[in-house]
């Protein structure tokens, strides 16, 4: 009913992409090919765009009025309710959308057959081309084969001619003999083996076929002998590494209790490969001997294999999240763990290393030179002890000989402080008695004058040399020098102090004195005069 | 290394004794016999015609020179220089002449491949074998000599009879599967005989000395077959080289392939060691130029140095397309040798003709690919070590061995163009041949 033309939409030009290109490098000769209707079947993303590209809201009854024109040329009955009406009549529209549909079903499925049949079709192409290369070459060697065959049998006629050739050629040779000798030879030579030519008879052919016999079983004798050696030198280590893989599996009293069938046969074989390790193996080259061998290696190498998958299995399992937290260690743990161990192994290899050091130390030297080693050592320790000790003694001393000028020092101050108050006391009395004797006469008794004069002298000696003392004392005593001094200041303080003090003066002058002498000590023991300090410490020392 | 003058020599003959002491060398009909050490002439004979073949005998004791235009053979003794003896084959005619291998007799094969006469220098008899195959190997002997196995053919079959050399009787006759048997080789073992088709069926034959049939192996059908054939020293390998660039190795036990190594035009393999020759330019003070060129310095001039560079792989080697419509094709591999202690196989590919392929045969693998400048007239392995020479056709000689490889030049004015070498049975010493001369090299026992 009416013409199939290829549909192109106007305004459509972005959506040819979506037309599937039927492409066919071939044409195949179906009726429907170039009459097919290409349908596009728009993505479902520009669906949207595909609808509204066509009719927008401007132009809808221009849309409307294109497509009934196409419907009906197309056949279908007009979607307008009248002729000429703008109304649309629904019910027709619905129907021809309906046929359309059914429309794009059919071809749909036809398109589907035709790629089928095209497939079909390609495969049968390849495979008819590989036929007849195939065929081909077959034709080929047949072709070679005939001429081959017909080349052979002209060879054999031209040999065959040839070979009546020879003959006669030979015949004629042979007549045509010439009656000189056709070997000249001076004289004949020895054989180089020294003996002389034996005459054939039968019992030199005997001989011959013996020693050929000979000669070959010796050489299958001899290469017997390798092949034995090659093989039992494989059985080795074959058992070897059996041993090996059996050491490898974890212990074999769990499986049986697994897999019952398989623990039965397994201890057998068990039994019996203890048996064959302990026979001698080179002896046994039978073949249940040689399939119990290759059998049981067999079977450990799969246990082997086994074990090493699962393994494996375990540790992808382990690496891959670790679901299966009762088998598996969670990770954290494990790094923890392999931490502490890590530390712990460090430890041990530092420990291990000091060790050895010091058993080198100790294993290097011999025996005498350990003791002398030690000997020496002990002389070290004892000679610095003595060294010590002579060092404490010496501060001992010092210390001894500042506690006696210290002493000394605070005798004669005592004394020096006996004879200042005496000497105070006598300048007072004498004060008081030339004031008082100012009063009474001027008549001084010379020999009390004398005596005066001479005390007065004695304590202007005195008090010079009193003050001269100081100086003096601080001269001849050298160690503590700031207690010297402390008493020089004590000293003169107390001397400047006198003239204004009193008797109570004298009292606080002598607690001053006191004070000042503890200060003295005080500052004396304070002032932690390193060696003394030390040598008090040394005392302490055991 | 240490170079004699250059003598003189016609035809390629120049062999040492097999005891090695002395070295027999042909000019024109003039047999020349040397001390292999001095090279001083111990001996000078004359013979009838211009010699075409020597022959020493087992026991270094005769020499044979066998004159093919006029059939006659003629034997020098080296003991008693007055002794001769002459055998002429009359109209037999004579294209072939050798030693059996006691010393004592020779076997002369006549024109056309007629009969091989046996002739004895101890008695007065004569032994005829008829119908002898008219192929390359036709007559093998075992190692230790006591076995002779001659290839015949009757009625356009082949057939193999195994004769006693002692007393050259018939021990074994035999018809071969072959179509046209090419060749002939006993294992060293003097046990297994290797008999091989022609080059149009690819075909191995392996007998046992009492001619029972041990095994046969065919590669392939239609395309030429086998161009060359060697036995390991040991006896446990054959390599069979042939025409589609591959050489298969058989082993004694089974009798089977163990083994197929390529020679592709393209090296791709890390751990092959390749060997390139390059010219070094001479250099030469131009001060020292004058008009008219001395003689040293002209052929200073002119010749080139060369040495040896280690190319980084995959290197591509020079190439020949072979033409596909001539016999003979210059295609597989055509030149086979095992070393003398069995570890390496030496083969030459033709249409790669530059290049000597050096595989190491207890990894079966290729070792060393030595690429040259020019093609590869022959090598020949040291009967003692593992020592390779080969020689291009230049005056310089190359020695491989797995410690390295050196260039020689041989020194001497002229050209010098070696075609063909030959150890001392000691190692110590090569024969260098060429068109017209040779030369002994001399090796100290720590080169190479």
């Amino acid at each position: 009913m009416g013409d199939w033309r290829t549909v192109t939409v106007p305004l459509l030009s972005s959506d040819s992409k979506n037309i599937f290109p039927y492409t066919s490098e071939r044409k195949s000769p179906t009726s429907m090919s170039s009459e097919v209707l290409r349908l596009s079947l728009p993505s479902s993303k520009s669906m949207h765009s595909f609808f509204s590209a066509f009719c927008t809201e401007e132009n809808i009854e221009q849309s409307i009025s294109y497509i009934d024109r196409e419907l009906t040329t197309m056949g279908f009955p007009s979607i307008y309710a009248e002729s000429k009406g703008k109304e649309l009549d629904l019910v027709s529209m619905v129907n021809c959308m309906n046929e359309l549909l059914v429309l794009q079903h059919k071809n749909l499925r036809a398109q589907e057959e035709i790629e089928v049949q095209h497939l079909k079709l390609g495969s049968d192409m390849d495979h008819l081309q590989n036929c007849y290369s195939k065929l081909k070459v077959q034709k080929l060697q047949n072709v070679i084969s005939s001429r081959a065959t017909q080349y052979n049998h002209d060879m054999k006629r031209k040999e065959r001619e040839y070979n009546k050739l020879k003959e006669r050629l030979h015949q004629l040779v042979m007549n045509k003999k010439d009656k000189k000798l056709a070997m000249e030879v001076l004289n004949y030579v020895g054989r180089a083996d020294g003996k002389r030519g034996a005459w054939r008879t039968d019992k030199t052919e005997a001989r011959n076929e013996e020693e050929m016999y000979k000669v070959l079983l010796s050489d299958y004798e001899q290469r017997q002998k390798q092949l034995l050696l090659e093989n039992s030198e494989l059985k080795k280590v074959l058992q070897q590494m059996k041993k090996d893989i059996i050491s490898l599996l974890p212990p074999q009293k769990q499986k049986p209790k697994e897999r019952s069938e398989d623990g039965l046969v397994l201890s057998d074989q068990e039994e019996d490969i203890g048996e064959l390790n302990k026979e001698n193996m080179w002896e046994l080259s039978c073949e249940t001997v040689r399939e119990q061998l290759t059998n049981s290696i067999r079977k450990q190498w799969r246990m082997l294999k086994n074990h090493v998958e699962k393994l494996d299995n375990q540790v992808s399992r382990g690496h891959s999240g670790a679901l299966n937290e009762k088998d598996v260690i969670s990770r954290e743990d494990h790094e923890l763990e392999t931490g502490k161990l890590e530390l712990e192994i460090q430890q041990c290899k530092e420990m291990i290393r000091t060790q050895q050091q010091l058993l080198q130390q100790q294993l290097t030297c011999d025996d005498d030179t350990t003791l002398l080693l030690q000997d020496c050592y002990l002389l070290e320790e004892r000679e610095r002890l003595q060294e010590e000790w002579r060092l404490f003694r010496e501060q001992k001393k010092n210390f001894e000989k500042e506690r006696k000028s210290f002493t000394e020092a605070a005798i004669r101050l005592g004394l020096e402080r006996k004879a200042f108050e005496e000497d105070r006391g006598a300048w007072l009395k004498h004060q008081f008695l030339t004031m008082t004797a100012d009063c009474k006469s001027e008549n001084a008794t010379t020999p009390s004058a004398f005596l005066r004069s001479s005390d007065t002298d004695l304590r202007l000696v005195r008090s010079s040399s009193q003050q001269k003392r100081p100086p003096s004392v601080l001269s001849t005593t050298a160690s503590p020098e700031p207690c010297q001094i402390s008493q020089y200041i004590t000293q003169n303080s107390v001397a400047s102090e006198k003239p204004a003090a009193d008797y109570l003066p004298n009292l606080w002058v002598e607690s001053d004195d006191k004070e000042e002498t503890e200060e003295c000590t005080k500052t004396w023991e304070d002032s932690g005069l390193d060696t003394l300090c030390r040598n008090l410490h040394m005392e302490q020392l055991p | 290394m240490n170079f004699s003058e250059l003598f003189k020599l016609s035809g390629l003959l120049g062999r040492f004794s097999p005891d090695g002491k002395c070295l027999a060398s042909c000019v024109q009909h003039r047999l020349v016999v040397r001390d292999a050490s001095s090279l001083q002439i111990l001996h000078l004979y004359s013979c009838m015609d211009q010699i075409q073949y020597i022959e020493w005998s087992s026991d270094s004791q005769f020499i044979l020179c066998a004159m093919y235009k006029r059939g006659i053979v003629q034997v020098w003794s080296l003991e008693q220089s007055e002794w001769y003896c002459k055998i002429d084959e009359g109209s037999a005619g004579l294209v072939a002449s050798c030693w059996s291998p006691d010393g004592r007799h020779i076997l002369n094969t006549t024109e056309f491949h007629l009969r091989i006469t046996v002739w004895s220098l101890c008695t007065k008899s004569v032994s005829y074998i008829k119908y002898p195959k008219a192929c390359q190997q036709g007559v093998a002997f075992t190692k230790d000599g006591r076995y002779m196995a001659v290839a015949e053919r009757r009625d356009c079959k082949d057939f193999i009879s195994i004769f006693v050399c002692r007393n050259w009787q018939l021990l074994r006759h035999f018809d071969t599967e072959t179509q046209d048997l090419f060749g002939i080789e006993w294992a060293p073992n003097g046990c297994v005989l290797a008999a091989w088709d022609t080059c149009l069926e690819y075909k191995v034959l392996l007998y046992s000395l009492d001619g029972r049939l041990l095994s046969s192996y065919r590669a392939y059908e239609w395309p030429l077959g086998i161009k060359s054939i060697a036995w390991s020293p040991s006896s446990q390998f054959l390599a069979i080289g042939s025409f589609d660039e591959k050489v298969r190795i058989l082993n004694h036990v089974t009798w089977k392939k163990i083994t197929e190594l390529e020679h592709p035009a393209v090296i791709t393999s890390k751990k092959t060691i390749v060997y390139k020759e390059v010219e070094k330019s001479p250099t030469l003070g131009t001060e020292r130029l004058s008009f008219p060129p001395t003689r040293a310095l002209a052929s200073s001039l002119f010749s080139t140095q060369s040495k040896y560079d280690i190319c980084q792989v995959p290197v591509s080697l020079h190439y020949i397309k072979p033409v596909a419509d001539k016999a003979n094709p210059k295609v597989g591999v055509g030149m086979l040798a095992f070393s003398a202690d069995n570890c390496f196989l030496a083969t030459k590919n033709d249409n790669i003709p530059n290049a000597v392929w050096i595989w190491d045969i207890r990894k079966l693998k290729l070792a060393v690919v030595l690429e040259q400048l020019y093609t590869i007239q022959c090598f020949q392995w040291d009967p003692c070590q593992p020592r390779l020479a080969v020689c291009t056709g230049s005056s310089r000689v190359y020695l491989w061995s797995p410690a390295g490889c050196v260039v020689v030049k041989v020194p001497g004015e002229g050209d010098f163009q070696i075609v063909s070498l030959s150890w001392h049975s000691s190692g110590d010493s090569m024969l260098l041949l060429s068109k017209d001369h040779f030369c002994v090299c001399y090796l100290e026992r720590e080169e190479v």
